[in-house]
């Protein structure tokens, strides 16, 4: 039986992937130049202004972005080598867009609460752990966090409604 | 011999029981570190920096170094376990540690790394005993240009030695001193690439950097590659141990040219991860059992191993020495530093002594401590891998998630790590390299203020970094090393028609 994360048609390619982060390093390194352009890259009366040093350093960013950006366009034309295939994709997917949703729950619900949540739905949806271990691996990680944190290092860490309720 | 009574001195603020036991709690959280896929050296310290702010520097330095230690022999079982190295500097100790472990030798094979483990650091240690005070003595005659050309020459380095495309170290290098420059201009107090945020103003912190880059990019890895975990069982008793270490003297010439390339290797920032491939290479190269490499060779474990920890603790020399680390785990230790009050520097082995060489003296039973407890843990810490990746990834993501947050309570620093994370996940595939740019995003204030300092001196000519024998020769070998990958296509040319020239 094929498994989902076996598919292994390549969804882009080594070449196109070099190209996209060259050309994202060329606009960051214009930004910068940008930036240090508007504050000032010269010398002043008192010595450099403060977009001196920056200047160049988004300067020499363009440069070898632009360098790696025909790089990326001549090896496009010459091999083909996958940056990676479908299957491995989705596994990273899977792993990090729940991730992300967990970084917007800590927001919402603290991070305990977020936390729990979120190693348990992980171990239910991609391990295939029953709800009860998954639950009480959840819950235990959290409870330790929270004694670690609050109680023993006194470092608050971002709490939601559920410690409120309890009077933290 | 000052540099002995020092020594003695270090040694009697290290050899305090809460010391030890901050050695005994660090090398094990260490070895954790190393054994977990998705935690390292340099990002596990990164996450427990924040806990030691209240403790004294010198226990706060003693623990993460230990851990340090910790990570660095953690790799090892992994590796030879598990053929899955838990760090990037133990994977050439996968090539004939694996196949030992299948051979059914795991335990040798784990006495022969741990033991090289130990020699290398060791050797490093006593390198750093005796030439770090005189490194920083003679750096206290540095002013602005000199320490200008220094940072230049460990910035060219890494792209003279790197492997990969010259230009992808040097994008990834700016972008870190892009970065560095975020936030507010300590000289002039303007306000650098922050856009109007007010949350940018505190610019980027290089712990969020790199627990992202090194944590989360890691998890993302280890997902791509679907990975099950197919271990070894190992058992070592005291008589493989004995039986082990009597083969070891046979192997002294590795030894010495693992550590030479080790201790090189880390004092200019090449890292242990390319010390322990050379040492290997070179290893193969001159043994008369060289043709027997890769296929469970005693040897060939040990010779990446004394490197790697070699490499891995001289990497502290420039950042005690220069206030310049080796390495991107010396660089978060440098962090720790700054956050503590310390200012690194050679003006440390003056104004700091009882840290420094507490430090130092630390090292040596750091080191002890942790042959002693990896050499008596490993069964637990090969059980603690069979816990499946389901129930450890979430877990670390957690972990690294605080971890985050606690650089400066900052709910924007969580997402930054996830956004580094995903460059990480890019960038390791892609092959751009990530210690020049964590470096980078650590010293690119102090850099920066010491190019100004030397602009003001010589009212902006560059000719400053010519201006004496001393910076010059720095300046000059830096060019060098920045121009030697460029060189290579020419040199290539220039070997193939020999006829020509």
């Amino acid at each position: 039986m094929a498994r989902p994360e076996d598919d292994d048609t390549g969804v882009v390619s080594v070449a196109t992937m070099e190209i996209i982060v060259a050309a994202l390093f060329f606009a960051f390194g214009a930004l910068v130049m940008f930036d240090s352009y508007r504050l000032g890259a010269s010398w002043a009366s008192d010595g450099p202004e403060s977009g001196y040093f920056p200047f160049y350093t988004g300067l020499i960013i363009c440069v070898s972005a632009l360098v790696l950006l025909v790089q990326g366009l001549r090896q496009r034309a010459r091999v083909a080598l996958s940056f990676v295939e479908a299957g491995p994709l989705r596994q990273v997917a899977l792993v990090f867009f729940p991730a992300l949703i967990y970084v917007g729950g800590i927001q919402m619900v603290g991070i305990y609460v977020a936390s729990t949540v979120y190693i348990a739905l992980f171990m239910v949806f991609l391990g295939h752990y029953t709800w009860l271990r998954s639950g009480a691996v959840g819950l235990s990680v959290g409870l330790f966090a929270f004694l670690l944190f609050e109680r023993w290092f006194q470092i608050p860490l971002p709490k939601g409604f559920v410690e409120r309720a309890l009077g933290f | 011999m000052d540099e002995l009574q020092s020594l003695l001195h270090g040694f009697a603020i290290a050899l305090t029981w809460q010391n030890l036991m901050l050695m005994f709690l660090g090398i094990v959280l260490g070895v954790l570190i190393g054994v977990l896929p998705g935690l390292g050296g340099a990002n596990g310290i990164a996450i427990l920096l924040p806990l030691t702010f209240t403790m004294s520097p010198t226990s706060a330095i003693i623990l993460l170094s230990c851990i340090y230690w910790g990570a660095l022999f953690g790799g090892a079982i992994t590796s030879i376990l598990f053929n899955i190295p838990g760090e990037p500097w133990s994977v050439a100790t996968t090539f004939d540690g694996h196949p030992m472990a299948r051979q059914g030798r795991a335990g040798e094979a784990l006495t022969a790394a741990f033991t090289g483990s130990f020699i290398g650091a060791f050797f490093a240690v006593v390198m750093i005993t005796f030439l770090a005070p005189m490194v920083a003595q003679f750096a206290l005659r540095f002013g602005p240009p000199e320490y200008f050309a220094v940072y230049l020459l460990a910035f060219c380095s890494f792209v003279g030695m790197g492997k990969g495309s010259p230009w992808k170290t040097i994008a990834a290098m700016m972008l870190g001193f892009a970065l560095a420059a975020v936030g507010m201009d300590t000289v002039t107090g303007q306000l650098r690439m922050t856009f109007g945020s007010t949350e940018l103003m505190r610019g980027f912190d290089f712990l969020v950097a790199v627990i992202g880059l090194f944590g989360i990019g890691e998890i993302l890895l280890t997902m791509e590659e679907g990975l099950e975990f197919k271990g070894r069982s190992a058992k070592i008793d005291a008589r493989v141990v004995w039986s082990t270490w009597k083969q070891l003297p046979r192997f002294w010439a590795t030894s010495i040219r693992g550590v030479l390339i080790g201790c090189w290797m880390g004092v200019t920032p090449g890292g242990a991860t390319p010390a322990s491939f050379m040492s290997y290479g070179v290893a193969r190269q001159m043994s008369k059992n060289g043709h027997n490499f890769g296929k469970g060779e005693m040897e060939g474990v040990v010779a990446p191993e004394v490197a790697a920890h070699a490499a891995g603790t001289s990497a502290l020399l420039p950042m005690l020495a220069l206030g310049i680390p080796g390495s991107p785990t010396a660089a978060v230790l440098l962090g720790g530093l700054l956050i503590w009050g310390l200012q690194p520097g050679p003006l440390l082995f003056v104004e700091q002594k009882d840290f420094v060489w507490g430090l130092i003296a630390s090292m040596y039973l750091g080191n002890i401590v942790g042959l002693i407890v990896v050499l008596t843990t490993v069964p637990l810490f090969a059980a603690i891998l069979r816990i499946p990746f389901s129930i450890i990834a979430p877990v670390i993501i957690v972990v690294c998630a605080i971890g985050a947050y606690t650089v400066n309570n900052a709910m924007l620093d969580v997402w930054l790590m996830m956004l580094f994370g995903v460059a990480g996940y890019v960038f390791k595939k892609l092959d751009y390299p990530m210690a020049p740019m964590v470096l980078a995003l650590v010293l690119g204030d102090r850099a920066e203020d010491s190019f100004r300092q030397a602009m003001l001196m010589s009212q902006g000519s560059l000719s400053i970094l010519w201006q004496n024998w001393l910076v010059g020769s720095i300046s000059a070998l830096a060019i060098a090393l920045l121009l030697w990958p460029f060189l290579a296509p020419l040199r290539a040319r220039f070997k193939a028609r020999p006829g020509a020239a």
